[in-house]
């Protein structure tokens, strides 16, 4: 069956969508990642324009983390005052985000900056995650315990401290704002919600507890999505809300199996496994770049050149 | 009884001595939810007031348009190592979609001068006058791949059944990622590559329904439009979360 989008004006398989979506949400159930670092690059594969498919999944991120926060708030596992501060750093970079991405592309060269923030950003995450959960396999055979460090660094030092009283922690606001900043680019750019990059930041960097980095990573998330959705809406009318509500649908119920598959694998085994597929991803996307296209040339929109 | 005809002759000479009469199967398209590409039937006969008086054979020749837009045509180059769009050349006006169809090879349907007098081949269809690039045929040949290979682009040579000189039919097959729009339809009837007469007739090409609805309140109201996608999504999401612990217990 096959679905006419209205924004994105192509006809695609409805059937692919919600596969596509169940696949995608499988694996974020699995290894309790957003997923967006995977969609948006399907989406591109399968033939939606990278504009549409990059503010559409923002759209769809807010939803698939909605109830996660929900949850959360009622554990009582979400940092608010940490999560504000974040929000507030998420805002700012969002907006410039958009911009960077409405500049580049009159310039033609939105899909490089997409494809080479993917391959930059993959590439990084993907490695780091397999060295560390290769070491954490290698140590727990070995029968040793990781030895815990409290680290006093940067965020110590820097100016206009605060007290975040759910985390334990009095540190600068710097910090924060700026992760915040770099992840709301990220997520204007990339159409992912940043909780890959977020979550390693604030456990080595801002060293917040890990009961609530999962639960305030997704708070500051659905806020700073949900502004990039409005922000291309109004700018770029690129959101399409028959795409986004058919990959949700398959995506809900595909994260259901996923949490079930999940509880049965060991955590290290899942982090080798998700690195795997990140650095597939990466990989593909870094061949694209690399090798000769079989069509060099494309079509945009008029203005600029 | 001669001079009655050559009377005939020249009263009849001054107006067109064939014209060309054509309908389609459809006036209006309606782009729905569930729709994939659709079929124009075509079909048309000349109308004459006299008997064919040579030997050389009408030809029939039909173009199906859809509206043109201004657009960027870019090349990609290996720049450190990676595939970077550099080049870029502006197409002033290309149609979004365009179909032809003729009655024979297209030397025997029409010459080169009436080609660029009515904009008939793909090639005339498209106009690009300031480009900055000097190579423009490279773009505006890529530009013509690209559409043909979505099928945005036909040339159907000898696709138009003519019969006897008089009636003739063909079909043209509308693609699954079609634009909104007035798309135009023209009817040539050429004799030794000229042409006699041109018909006109256009088709409407629209979106309908929730098509129609979600796409204008994207342009036209974007805010509300982005804060009922987000309504709409959480809700989506949450109904479908709840419907499976529903059929799971």
């Amino acid at each position: 069956m096959h679905v006419y989008l209205p924004i994105a004006e192509v006809s695609v398989n409805a059937f692919l969508l919600l596969g596509l979506g169940g696949m995608v949400g499988v694996l974020s159930g699995m290894f309790g990642v957003g997923g967006g670092f995977l969609m948006t690059p399907l989406l591109f594969f399968i033939g939606i324009p990278p504009a549409v498919a990059v503010a559409t999944e923002a759209n769809q991120i807010v939803a698939s983390s909605f109830s996660g926060v929900l949850a959360h708030l009622k554990r009582r596992t979400v940092d608010l005052k940490m999560g504000t501060v974040l929000l507030i750093g998420g805002l700012i970079g969002a907006a410039l985000g958009v911009q960077l991405f409405n500049t580049l592309k009159a310039m033609g060269q939105v899909d490089l900056l997409v494809k080479l923030s993917y391959v930059v950003f993959l590439g990084i995450i993907g490695a780091l995650m397999f060295v560390e959960s290769l070491n954490a396999i290698r140590k727990t055979r070995g029968g040793r315990a990781v030895p815990k460090r409290r680290k006093h660094g940067l965020v110590h030092k820097l100016p206009m401290k605060m007290k975040f009283r759910t985390s334990g922690l009095y540190i600068s606001v710097i910090p924060p704002v700026l992760v915040g900043v770099f992840v709301g680019i990220l997520a204007a750019i990339m159409g992912v919600g940043g909780g890959f990059i977020m979550v390693p930041a604030m456990i080595y960097l801002l060293g917040m507890p890990t009961k609530v980095v999962v639960g305030t990573s997704l708070f500051q998330i659905i806020f700073v999505t949900g502004f990039t959705t409005l922000l291309h809406a109004t700018t770029n009318y690129t959101v399409d809300i028959v795409l986004a509500v058919l990959l949700l649908v398959g995506g809900v119920i595909g994260a259901q199996f996923g949490t079930m598959i999940g509880a049965k694998l060991k955590a290290e085994q899942l982090r080798i496994l998700l690195a795997i597929m990140v650095l597939a991803v990466c990989g593909k996307l870094a061949l694209d770049l690399l090798l000769q296209p079989t069509e060099l040339y494309s079509l945009g929109a008029a203005g600029g050149h | 009884m001669r001079l009655l005809a050559l009377l005939f002759c020249l009263v009849a000479l001054p107006v067109h001595a064939e014209e060309v009469v054509a309908d389609l199967s459809q006036n209006h398209i309606s782009i729905t939810t569930d729709f994939h590409g659709s079929e124009i039937l075509i079909f048309g006969a000349v109308k004459r007031e006299t008997p064919i008086e040579t030997d050389a054979p009408l030809q029939v020749l039909v173009t199906v348009e859809g509206p043109s837009e201004p657009l960027t045509v870019r090349r990609k180059d290996r720049r450190f190592g990676i595939w970077v769009n550099t080049d870029a050349a502006r197409v002033d006006s290309a149609p979004s979609f365009y179909a032809i169809a003729t009655s024979a090879p297209w030397k025997e349907v029409i010459t080169e001068g009436e080609d660029l007098r009515y904009h008939i081949s793909i090639p005339r269809a498209i106009r690009s006058l300031g480009a900055l690039v000097t190579d423009r045929e490279a773009f505006t040949e890529a530009l013509i791949r690209i559409r043909k290979a979505e099928d945005l682009y036909q040339t159907n040579i000898g696709a138009v059944e003519f019969d006897e000189q008089t009636l003739f039919s063909t079909s043209v097959q509308l693609p699954a990622n079609l634009h909104e729009g007035d798309y135009r339809a023209r009817f040539f009837l050429t004799r030794d590559g000229k042409v006699l007469d041109v018909h006109e007739t256009y088709i409407d090409v629209r979106k309908v329904g929730l098509e129609r609805f979600l796409f204008n309140l994207s342009r036209e109201q974007p805010l509300v439009y982005g804060i009922m996608s987000l309504a709409i999504a959480i809700a989506a999401g949450w109904l479908a979360s709840a419907a499976f612990r529903l059929f799971r217990t």
